[in-house]
């Protein structure tokens, strides 16, 4: 069985995972043009700027799109079928992540949804909102 | 027809064995197809001045089948996006010569991958750089990618899954014509749609085939083409590009690439979507087809679906797609992209046999790697 992956922080990463850590939904923002990043750089990929600061994300946004996975990696199998979904922040970025508290069949493009940090390893899962 | 200046030609294409080729290895495999496709053309492994590779098991593809062949190229590429690597190369082998680097480019392609059992649809452990994001969430790779663009396109323009599965069964149906195709049996619509899921919204038949198989191409210098055994193919435009190497940074999920790598193939031979009589394009998935299609501009954003209803792709139809049964029925040893240049090599010659597309004089090959994250086109014309 192949070993599950997790991530391995590295000088850039660390503060996003970090702030998974702590509960903390963290992304960057450039202190030249302002623009959100995601993921995490060493450079703004919008203007070049170096001084990219961390900010908490509102933690809510919509689902971009998602799919319903049957057939899964070895290390996942006895978990289908469950939802991998890129979600799509307020702030504008997309990331990916998988849903949780929903059902396959309940899950809809451009539904709400927020943040739910959780599992081993500790990971930015998300749920729909209220 | 084009009129621009014709600069080097498609001179031999071949490939390997196909299917399950064990116990050959992926660098017999290219050195058979290398062999074949040279002997179209009428040349030796002497001959050849440039070599161009990816895949297969060494870090630098074109320097193994170099020192297996015994060839030192002047021009060398082991340039790698993925499936349309080769695509791409057949642009690099133009320009090289177009500069004067050389005169005869050999392009090889050879993977194992069935008879290995080396495809996987994941991989753990711990993920560094980018990967450490998107590889924790159990997402196939790379069906669950081209999954999420599907559900994406089917959100905005309504696009359903019996118009995915037109292309299925038409693509096998082009197939049944090709007796190196690995399946043949006819389908049906239903058939895609009852079979299995793997990465909703689709289902086993909407994927590629896993198949060994190689492939080589050789292009050669104007003056070179003019007492070949074989009708010449010119290479009329090319172009390629990438977006993005993650789907989460894919710029819009129904856009594929080959909108800039089409653009720039069709501007340089000064020709458009009308002018093409066949068409090979990855078909990675059923999605990476209707993608395409639009990104190409053979049809407007979000009619891909509409496009290919009725069979219109399939033998006999107004728009003959994939003609010697693609990733989906043919073969997919991995990277697909050489293949379309064989196929539409071979249309243009007119050598297709019972597939063979009537008066066609002018195709298109477009390569499409990672998960849609690079694009490369070429427009091929005949005399």
């Amino acid at each position: 069985m192949t070993e599950r992956a997790f991530p391995v922080p590295d000088a850039i990463s660390g503060p996003f995972w970090e702030g998974i850590a702590e509960g903390v939904l963290r992304i960057q923002r450039c202190q030249a043009c302002g623009r959100y990043i995601f993921y995490p750089r060493a450079v703004c990929p919008h203007c070049t700027a170096v001084d990219l600061c961390w900010v908490e994300a509102r933690g809510t946004g919509r689902v971009h799109s998602y799919t319903v996975v049957h057939r899964a990696p070895p290390e996942y199998r006895d978990e289908v079928p469950y939802v991998v979904a890129l979600v799509e922040l307020d702030e504008g970025v997309r990331m990916m992540t998988r849903l949780v508290d929903v059902e396959p069949g309940g899950v809809r493009v451009e539904m709400p949804v927020e943040v739910a940090i959780q599992g081993d390893p500790r990971l930015p899962y998300f749920r729909p909102t209220g | 027809m084009s009129t621009v200046e014709r600069v080097a030609a498609i001179a031999g294409v071949a490939e390997s064995d196909l299917g399950d080729v064990a116990p050959k290895t992926s660098i017999q495999l290219q050195a058979e197809a290398a062999r074949d496709a040279l002997a179209e053309a009428g040349l030796t492994f002497s001959d050849v001045d440039a070599l161009l590779s990816a895949g297969g098991e060494t870090f630098a593809p074109s320097m193994a089948i170099g020192e297996y062949l015994g060839i030192r190229p002047r021009f060398t590429d082991s340039t790698n996006i993925g499936g349309a690597s080769f695509v791409a190369h057949a642009g690099h082998a133009y320009q090289s010569i177009a500069a004067g680097l050389c005169e005869v480019a050999l392009i090889t392609y050879g993977s194992t991958q069935r008879s290995q059992a080396s495809r996987s649809l994941g991989r753990g452990g711990g993920l560094r750089g980018p990967a450490q994001f998107e590889g924790v969430w159990g997402l196939p790779a790379p069906v669950g990618a081209y999954a999420l663009a599907a559900t994406r396109h089917m959100h905005t323009y309504g696009t359903r899954p019996e118009q995915l599965a037109e292309v299925a069964v038409a693509t096998r149906k082009w197939a049944s014509l090709n007796e190196r195709a690995f399946m043949r049996q006819p389908i049906t619509i239903e058939d895609v749609l009852n079979s299995r899921w793997i990465s909703e919204p689709l289902h086993l038949l909407d994927c590629c085939l896993v198949t060994d198989g190689g492939g080589a191409v050789v292009i050669v210098a104007r003056e070179r083409a003019r007492d070949l055994p074989k009708r010449p193919v010119w290479i009329l435009g090319h172009g390629e590009t990438h977006t993005h190497l993650g789907i989460s940074s894919m710029p819009d999920l129904t856009t594929t690439p080959a909108v800039y790598s089409g653009a720039a193939a069709f501007g340089m031979a000064g020709l458009g979507p009308a002018d093409i009589d066949v068409c090979e394009v990855y078909d990675s998935f059923t999605i990476t087809v209707l993608l395409t299609l639009e990104a190409l501009g053979f049809c407007g954003r979000g009619e891909s679906g509409d496009f290919v209803s009725g069979q219109r792709t399939a033998p006999g139809g107004e728009f003959p797609l994939n003609t010697n049964g693609g990733g989906l029925s043919y073969c997919h040893p991995g990277m697909y992209g050489i293949f379309t240049l064989i196929e539409a090599t071979r249309q243009l010659r007119g050598e297709s046999g019972e597939r063979q597309v009537d008066g066609a004089r002018v195709a298109l090959a477009n390569g499409t790697g990672g998960v849609l994250s690079s694009a490369a086109t070429v427009v091929l014309g005949r005399d």
